[in-house]
């Protein structure tokens, strides 16, 4: 059943997906670690974690796209889900540096012992060990979502009140993780990591190696996303997204849809987390900003929501251009970034891997796709206040 | 009121007021199984808030509800209530507009409704051959592929009626089913309906007196929600406060 | 209260030379005497000096305080060869008695009088009667807040004396509470006298009445216990209501400044649906426009400084407003009917005005001053309100009124309500809904602004201003439901309260935090808020 359900999941666009980024995974290290500096084909180490880090933020677009363009929950708060899958790995990596640290305390990390903690709290236990900390990292963001959504969806809370919530979740976290009596080292977050799995964090084969994985996740994220949007559930999730009563109606639960795409979503984030951490060597509470999770957002409907490929590229894109920004014009950045917002929402809604299908489908002939929402005034984000019960006609 | 069991459908003394506007006012309907009732009215007469008190969107104030003699419907929500087999065709044509009619009949067709049963369905041959079969009925076999919303408003009726078909409910709630359909559609959708009615239980409710006459059944003629005369449709019609709320002179 | 300061000012003067002006017949009078009496110093005994301080308290002249007070401290010397007495403070010499600088005649030797504690006691009584007596209500009023802290025995018949002349009723109260402190430290007073001073105590010596009587407490004879017992729990309870209601106080203020904040917000959510992100740079404009008025107000017309905020009220408003109209022509118009993505565009803009604002004001913290009539502070009952707070309070009440008024009142306000209602009915009534779009987007803009003057008093005027209270302002909305304004309010209000209400137990950051969760878990009861909008039109 279950491999049935993959094989459809990988329509040729996925596969063609999936295979491109087994290439990547093998050939960026591949050209890091075995073309010496100089030759023309030598990627340099930072060119190997700058774009381990576009992909870990591809696969949290991906997340987002799932809930927003497939199902119609736009979430501004999965940089909350992100951060905590990041921060579960982060005390992995905390608990490797052992007595290498500052303070050379075996079992408490520095910051710890700074504030004079006689020993490590309850939920610091256990994260010494890999496969726990990974256990950690799927189920800390997953059951938050799980917990958050199901009270939300279960009273129904919809459209722009579900957003505000999303964030005000985030910022409450926000607040939470810069204290310091939570015990994740407050303002300074977790850093100075040393190894990881008994790899040094810094080697050039360590970071390939993250980066291949980082690869190698995302082509599964994509397997798993086009293996649920071409599912019948996909399609049930589109129909929630544009006519959610009426989905109720045929005797769908829409909460548990809801749940089930959101929890999925959120896993999938912290798992970005969790790949971002060791990449970048460091996760602080400013992960959890709203104004990330916004921008999270933005990279998604760049790319074109309600596809795969779309926020793939649109995270890669967007945040190619701000590292370019931020390094040769840093004032102009918040001006392009803001620009971006309103440039593609009035005039690239459906993102540019959306517009450009829809230019090749005018150009081939009329064939349909249902994955893209169309603008029949009948899309998911119909006004809360004055709008009619059901979808207005096209006509 | 009369004996609850063997009814397929039982309303006693429903009430429901919005903002101190009574809808509905101590309504009673029963229904039996493979029976159709049709239902006619004035605007704003309560019917269409019927439905939404059967079918859960609307919670009523007062009364009883209940499905096959023993469902108490008051208690269950929009989607355990189309689980126990009741389906409803809106007022306004509500179809999935960003799908292709092929997809809106899938999402309707009777399976398990969970997510994971949901996630790993796949159509088989039987499946296959309903729709085509559903498709047929409602003349939109050569539109399968097309988006939901590029049909025309009566096609768009024709649809929700195929969807309500695929969901083979026990219990059929009609709204204004031929509103924007020609006049041979209207007496082909009263042929279709009479037949689904010779195993399960309809209500219609209608504007089009021809299309009720067309029924040839029990009707019921709901005023300021509650109702007002209730027999054949030659008997009601000439009821002289029907004829004076509704009818006209 | 406008000359407040200035009176302060006179005041401090009038203190510092010992020279006031209402009490120039009884200086001039004993004027030789109190000379003779000064000069005497200078070769008295310790014993004499006891004497002669007493002799100088007995004038009750006020002229005598600034040899005391410098014999008190160490400052009088007498010119050895001269024999005059003098005060010598910061290497310049005064006169003790005129206080007027002396020039130093050439070098010629001072040698200090010396004191001891005993008579430096005395110099205190001495000086405490002194002033007790003074005909200044200030003056007497602080003579006699000292001697409560001193609560020496020895002050006892000045204060009685004193008590029996005053006329002012607080000044009386307050040597009242200095006496009854004193009789219940004094081992040899009477247990009648003693158990009158309790209640005397406990209502008029302020915060420290309860230390006053938990010491007295300690020593007290075993018949008093109860009654001092009884005072002091009834001190706390009262001291316990105050706490609640400055922590309503405080709560009503954080309140009316979410108000403002949220007042705006919630009226372009109401009508038009949309949650306008750039909201909170509305805010920060509004703020900036203070700033930008003050500056030009400091530079070419300092008197109208007290005016500024008034002057800058209605051009944040035009501002703001002008900008909000601006965007919603320019931007939100072209996303009607997608929330969604309104919400993301507006949150551009948002990025886009806090960098156009860093770029031209620069990033840091501007210097927004408050006029004088919004500094400083008044004691109300246990409360202490600051008077910036006040007006805020006053301020958002206005704004809260006047909106009422416009929405009820004007034809805009009944198109608005109109389009909030059902959108598409209005449309169809042949109200123009974009022209309501622009003008509810213009006046929630404006509002916005003024809720940036108010609180460029209170808050730092930085671009990040706005970002500061959008979550919050969004939880007052969705708190209290929108398309009605007291919703609003009640939701303004209850935050702002549960807030204060909250971090004395859990710190400001887990109260906030503690707010937010408790705003998820309400909407699960509530999924549209406290005062929802019901209808059809509203549903799904
Ligand atoms: N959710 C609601 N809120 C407020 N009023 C409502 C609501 N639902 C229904 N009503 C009112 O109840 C009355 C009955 O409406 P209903 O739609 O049931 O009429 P109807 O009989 O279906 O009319 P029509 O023939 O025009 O379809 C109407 O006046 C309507 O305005
Ligand atoms: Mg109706």
């Amino acid at each position: 059943m279950i491999t049935q359900a993959i094989l459809r999941a990988l329509d040729k666009k996925a596969i063609w997906l999936v295979g491109i980024l087994l290439v990547i995974a093998i050939a960026i290290p591949a050209g890091n670690l075995l073309i010496p500096p100089g030759q023309p084909f030598h990627v340099p180490a930072y060119i190997v974690t700058l774009f381990g880090k576009y992909l870990c933020y591809a696969i949290l677009a991906l997340a987002l796209d799932l809930v927003w363009g497939y199902c119609g929950i736009l979430s501004l708060g999965h940089g909350a889900f992100f951060a905590l899958g990041g921060y579960a790995m982060g005390m992995y990596l905390m608990r490797q540096i052992g007595d290498r640290g500052v303070y050379a305390n075996p079992t408490l990390p520095d910051f710890m012992v700074f504030l004079n903690w006689r020993e490590l709290p309850w939920y610091w236990q256990g994260f010494d060990q890999f496969w726990f900390a990974m256990i950690m990292v799927v189920l800390v963001p997953g059951i938050l979502a799980f917990v958050f959504g199901f009270l939300a969806f279960r009273s129904r809370v919809t459209g722009v009140y579900l957003s505000i919530m999303t964030q005000a979740m985030t910022f409450a976290l926000l607040l939470a993780f810069f204290r310091n009596d939570m015990g994740f080292g407050g303002n300074n977050g977790l850093t100075d990591f040393k190894e990881i799995l008994g790899f040094p964090i810094q080697a050039a084969s360590t970071r390939s190696a993250l980066f291949a994985a980082t690869a190698v996740t995302l082509a599964l994220s994509v397997i798993v996303c086009s293996m649920i949007v071409n599912s019948k559930l996909g399609k049930v999730m589109a129909a929630i997204r544009d006519a959610e009563s009426r989905t109720r109606f045929l005797g769908y639960r829409v909460e548990y849809v809801k749940l089930f795409a959101f929890t999925v979503s959120a896993i999938m984030a912290g798992i970005a987390g969790a790949l971002y951490v060791p990449q970048v060597g460091i996760i602080n509470p400013g992960e959890f900003e709203p104004a990330n999770s916004i921008e999270v957002v933005i990279w998604t409907a760049v790319g074109g929501r309600g596809t795969i490929v779309g926020p793939i590229i649109g995270a890669v894109l967007v945040n190619m251009g701000k590292s370019y920004f931020t390094g040769a014009l840093p004032d102009l950045w918040l001006f392009a970034l803001g620009g971006l917002f309103i440039f593609v929402t009035i005039f690239l809604p459906k993102g540019i891997v959306g517009t450009f299908a829809q230019w090749w489908r005018q150009a081939r002939g009329p064939r349909r796709d249902n994955t893209t929402p169309r603008d029949t005034g009948a899309s998911a984000d119909r006004p809360l206040v004055a709008a009619d019960p059901q979808p207005k006609p096209a006509e | 009121m009369a004996d609850k069991t063997d009814t397929m459908l039982y309303l006693d003394g429903v009430s429901v007021s919005f903002d101190g506007f009574r809808a509905l006012n101590g309504l009673s309907i029963i229904v039996y199984p493979a029976e159709m009732l049709a239902i006619i009215g004035p605007n704003g007469a309560g019917k269409t808030t019927m439905m939404d008190i059967i079918t859960g969107k609307t919670r009523p104030d007062d009364g009883e509800v209940l499905f096959d003699g023993r469902t108490d419907l008051t208690q269950l929500d929009e989607a355990a209530i189309a689980n126990l087999g009741i389906g409803r065709k809106f007022q306004k044509p509500t179809v999935f507009e960003n799908q292709t009619v092929w997809d809106n009949l899938e999402l309707a067709l009777k399976k398990p409704r969970n997510v994971l049963a949901t996630l790993f369905y796949a159509m088989d041959a039987s499946d296959r051959a309903r729709l085509d079969e559903i498709l047929e009925t409602v003349r939109l076999t050569a539109r399968k592929n097309d988006l939901a919303a590029d049909l025309s408003h009566g096609q768009k009726q024709w649809l929700e009626i195929g969807m309500l078909l695929a969901q083979d409910p026990k219990l059929l709630l009609v709204d204004e089913p031929v509103a924007g359909m020609t006049d041979s559609e209207t007496v082909e959708t009263a042929k279709l309906l009479k037949d689904i009615a010779r195993t399960r239980s309809v209500v219609v409710v209608e504007h089009d007196m021809s299309f009720v006459r067309d029924l040839d059944t029990r009707v019921m003629c709901l005023a300021e929600g509650s109702v007002l005369a209730e027999g054949s449709l030659d008997q009601v019609s000439a009821n002289p406060k029907v004829i004076e709320s509704y009818l006209g002179r | 209260m406008r000359f407040r300061p200035l009176q302060l000012l006179m005041l401090a003067l009038a203190l510092a030379c010992g020279l006031l002006a209402t009490a120039p017949s009884r200086a001039q009078d004993g004027g030789a005497d109190i000379g003779a009496l000064v000069r005497a110093m200078g070769e008295a005994s310790l014993r004499e000096l006891q004497a002669i301080v007493s002799d100088l308290a007995a004038t009750g002249d006020p002229s005598v305080t600034p040899s005391l007070e410098a014999l008190a401290a160490g400052n009088l010397y007498v010119n050895d060869e001269t024999g005059a007495v003098v005060i010598m403070q910061r290497n310049r010499m005064y006169d003790p008695v005129s206080e007027e600088e002396i020039a130093p005649v050439g070098d010629t030797d001072l040698s200090r009088i010396r004191v001891n504690n005993s008579l430096r006691r005395d110099i205190g009584t001495a000086l405490g009667g002194l002033t007790l007596m003074s005909p200044n209500t200030a003056t007497r009023m602080s003579a006699a807040r000292s001697m409560l802290a001193a609560r020496s025995p020895d002050n006892l018949p000045l204060l009685e004396e004193a008590i029996a002349e005053e006329t002012d009723d607080a000044v009386r109260r307050m040597m009242n509470a200095a006496r009854a402190v004193t009789i219940l430290g004094m081992p040899d007073a009477s247990l009648e006298e003693k158990r009158a001073a309790i209640p005397v105590v406990a209502q008029s010596a302020g915060r420290e009445a309860a230390t006053i009587l938990n010491a007295a407490l300690s020593t007290a004879p075993e018949e008093l216990r109860p009654s001092i017992e009884a005072s002091i729990a009834g001190i706390e309870r009262d001291r316990a209501v105050w706490g609640a209601a400055q922590n309503v106080w405080f709560g009503i203020s954080l309140g009316s400044v979410l108000l403002l904040a949220a007042i705006g917000l919630a009226i372009t959510f109401g009508v038009m649906g949309v949650i306008n992100m750039a909201h909170g740079e509305m805010v920060m404009l509004g703020a900036y426009t203070t700033f930008v008025v003050q500056e030009v107000i400091r530079q070419s017309a300092p008197g109208l400084f007290d005016y500024s905020l008034a002057i800058a009220l209605p051009l944040a408003f035009l501002v703001t407003a002008l900008v909000g109209i601006c965007i919603e022509r320019g931007v939100i118009r072209l996303l009607y009917g997608r929330p969604l993505e309104t919400l993301l565009a507006t949150w551009g803009i948002s990025l886009i005005l806090q960098q156009a604002v860093r770029s031209i004001f620069g990033p840091t913290n501007k210097m927004v001053s408050n006029p004088s009539w919004m500094s400083g502070a008044f004691e109300l009952g246990g409360l202490t309100i600051t008077w910036s707070r006040l007006w805020i309070v006053v301020f958002a009440i206005v704004v809260f009124v006047a909106l009422l008024l416009v929405l009820k009142r004007t034809a805009l306000g009944l198109q608005m309500r109109a389009v909030t209602q059902n959108r598409r009915m209005a449309s169809a009534m042949g109200i123009r809904t974009p022209f309501v779009d622009a003008m509810t987007f213009g006046l929630g803009s404006g509002i916005a602004g003024l809720a940036g003057v108010a609180l460029s008093q209170i808050d730092n005027v930085s671009p990040n201003l706005g970002q500061g209270y959008i979550i919050d302002s969004f939880m007052v909305v969705v708190f209290g439901g929108v398309g009605n304004l007291w919703g609003t309010l009640v939701g303004a209000m209850t935050l702002g309260i549960a807030n204060k209400f909250l971090e004395p137990y859990a710190g400001a950051v887990l109260a906030k935090i503690l707010i937010l969760v408790l705003i998820i878990l309400f909407i699960q009861r509530r999924p549209r808020g406290l005062f929802a909008l019901k209808g059809r039109a509203v549903e799904q």
